[in-house]
C-alpha cells in the first residue's frame, strides 16, 4: 500500500488544506477571515513543498556523526525545497502583517469589517 | 445562489486538478541533479555542516537578498500606513501583574542570548539567522507586553537595520573583488570543518540576515503596539 | 508504520481546524485555530526531515503571526467600544 506512507499523508494533507483556503478566501465574506485563509493556503503550501522533497528512510540534510561529508548523497533528503520554504516562511508573515493593516485602514475608514459594503471601489 | 453554484464548480475543477497531481506523484527514490550536485561538494566548497544553510546563504543567496529587501519594504510601508497622531509606547493604566514583571526581568536576557546563538551557530545546527531573527522579536514582544525597565530605542533599531542591510550588500560585493562572484563566502579563511569559526564568510553574513530580520520584525510589531493605545 | 498513524491523527486535527479557522463566527477562535494548523505543521516537518523549518515555522508561523493577528483584533475591538 503505496499510499500509507508518511510523504503520500502529508501532501494530501497539504492538497486539502489548500482547498480549503481557497474556498475561505473566495467564499467569505469578512476581511479577516479571509486574511486567515490566506494563512492557512500558505501553511499548506509549505507543506506540500517540503513533502515533494522527501525521500524515504533518508535524514536530515546536516552532516554530523550519522551522516560523513562523502556519503551525503546517499543518505540525506531533498535540501533545496527546504532552504526554499525557509524564506517562503518567512515574507509569508510579512505579507500577512501588511494585508493586516490594509484590514485596519480599511476598517478605520468605513467601520465595517463586512467587504460588501465598502462603498469606495463600486461605480 | 447562482454565486454559490460557481463557487463549487470552481473549487470542484480545482480539487480535479489537485488530484490529478497527487496521482501523477510517486515519491523518489534518489536526489535529481541539483540537489546531488549539493549534496557532493556543498561541504567542500563551502565549508558549511548545515546544507540548508550552504544553499539559502551562497548558492541561492540571491533570493535571500530579493527575500531581506521584500520585508523592509513590507516594514516601511506598515509604518507609513499607520503613522497617524502622536506615537506613544503603550503604558497601561493598571500596573501589571508581578509575574510578567519579575519573569520578563529574567527571561529577556536568556531570550536575547538564545536568538544570537541561533544564529552564530547557523551553519552547523538548525536554526539560523531567519528563525534568530524571529526569536529577538519575540523578545521585544515580552519587553513591550511587560513595560519594565528601559524604553526601547528606536535610534538603535534604526542603526542595527540599515547597517546590517548595508552589511550584507557590502560582503556580496566583496565576493565579486576577492573570491569566484557575488555572496561568495571564501572571502575569509574557510578553517576547519564543524568548528563554531568555520565556512568562511557563513556564519558573519547570517549573522546579518539574523538583525535584520529581528529589526524588521520588531519594527513592525512596535509599530503595531503604538496604534493600541492612541484614543479614537 | 507508527509514524503514519501519528501523522493520520495530526492531519485529520489540522483539517477540523481548517474548517473551524474559515467557519466559526468567533474571530479569535478562528485565529488560534489558524495557529493550531502552522502548530501541527511543523510537527509533520520534524517527521519530514526538515529541523530547519519545523523551528522556524513553530515560532514565525504560530507565534508571531497569532500575536500581529491578536494587535489588529484588539484595536478593532477598542474602535468599537468607543463608537
Amino acid at each position: 500500500m503505496k499510499y500509507f506512507n508518511i510523504e503520500y499523508i502529508s501532501m494530501a494533507t497539504g492538497l486539502f488544506l489548500f482547498l480549503v483556503g481557497l474556498w475561505g478566501i473566495i467564499s467569505q465574506k469578512n476581511i479577516i477571515k479571509i486574511i486567515i485563509s490566506f494563512s492557512v493556503l500558505d501553511t499548506s503550501i509549505h507543506l506540500i513543498l517540503v513533502s515533494i522533497g522527501y525521500i524515504r528512510n533518508k535524514t536530515a540534510p546536516i552532516i554530523d556523526g550519522v551522516v560523513s561529508k562523502t556519503d551525503a548523497a546517499t543518505k540525506i533528503v531533498d535540501p533545496l525545497p527546504q532552504a526554499l520554504v525557509l524564506t517562503a516562511i518567512v515574507i509569508g508573515v510579512g505579507v500577512t502583517a501588511l494585508m493586516l493593516t490594509y484590514a485596519l485602514r480599511m476598517y478605520s475608514e468605513n467601520k465595517t469589517l463586512e467587504i460588501n459594503k465598502y462603498k469606495s471601489l463600486k461605480w | 445562489m447562482i454565486r454559490n453554484s460557481i463557487l463549487i464548480l470552481l473549487i470542484a475543477g480545482m480539487a480535479w486538478i489537485l488530484f490529478q497531481e497527487f496521482s501523477a506523484y510517486h515519491g523518489a527514490d534518489k536526489l535529481n541533479s541539483i540537489s546531488e550536485y549539493y549534496a557532493k561538494n556543498a561541504p567542500t566548497e563551502t565549508g558549511a555542516a548545515n546544507l540548508v544553510t550552504a544553499i539559502v546563504v551562497t548558492y541561492r543567496g540571491f533570493d535571500t537578498l530579493g527575500e531581506v529587501t521584500i520585508l523592509f519594504l513590507t516594514a516601511a510601508i506598515i509604518g507609513f500606513m499607520i503613522s497617524t497622531g502622536k506615537k506613544t509606547d503603550r503604558k497601561p493604566e493598571q500596573s501589571n501583574s508581578e509575574l510578567l514583571e519579575t519573569a520578563s526581568n529574567v527571561l529577556l536576557p536568556i531570550l536575547i542570548l538564545v536568538g544570537v546563538y541561533i544564529f552564530i551557530n547557523g551553519h552547523l545546527t538548525p536554526g539560523g539567522g531567519f528563525l534568530g531573527g524571529a526569536v529577538l522579536a519575540s523578545a521585544i514582544i515580552l519587553w513591550l507586553m511587560s513595560a519594565t525597565g528601559p524604553k526601547i530605542s528606536h535610534a538603535l533599531l534604526e542603526v542595527t537595520e540599515a547597517f546590517s542591510g548595508f552589511g550584507f550588500v557590502i560582503l556580496g560585493v566583496l565576493g565579486i573583488v576577492l573570491a569566484g562572484g557575488f555572496l561568495d563566502n571564501k572571502i575569509l579563511h574557510l578553517g576547519t570543518f564543524g568548528t563554531l569559526l568555520s565556512a568562511g564568510a557563513i556564519p558573519v553574513i547570517y549573522s546579518l540576515i539574523g538583525l535584520k530580520v529581528g529589526a524588521e520584525l520588531s519594527k513592525i510589531i512596535i509599530v503595531l503596539n503604538q496604534t493600541q493605545g492612541e484614543e479614537k | 508504520m507508527m509514524y503514519s498513524l501519528i501523522i493520520i491523527v495530526m492531519s485529520l486535527i489540522m483539517l477540523v481546524m481548517a474548517f473551524m479557522a474559515i467557519h466559526h463566527k468567533n474571530l479569535q477562535v478562528a485565529v488560534i485555530a489558524s495557529g493550531i494548523i502552522s502548530l501541527f505543521a511543523s510537527v509533520i516537518y520534524i517527521f519530514l526531515a526538515a529541523p530547519d523549518v519545523a523551528i522556524t515555522e513553530a515560532s514565525i508561523g504560530s507565534a508571531l503571526t497569532v500575536v500581529i493577528f491578536f494587535y489588529v483584533l484588539n484595536k478593532i475591538r477598542q474602535s468599537d467600544d468607543t463608537k
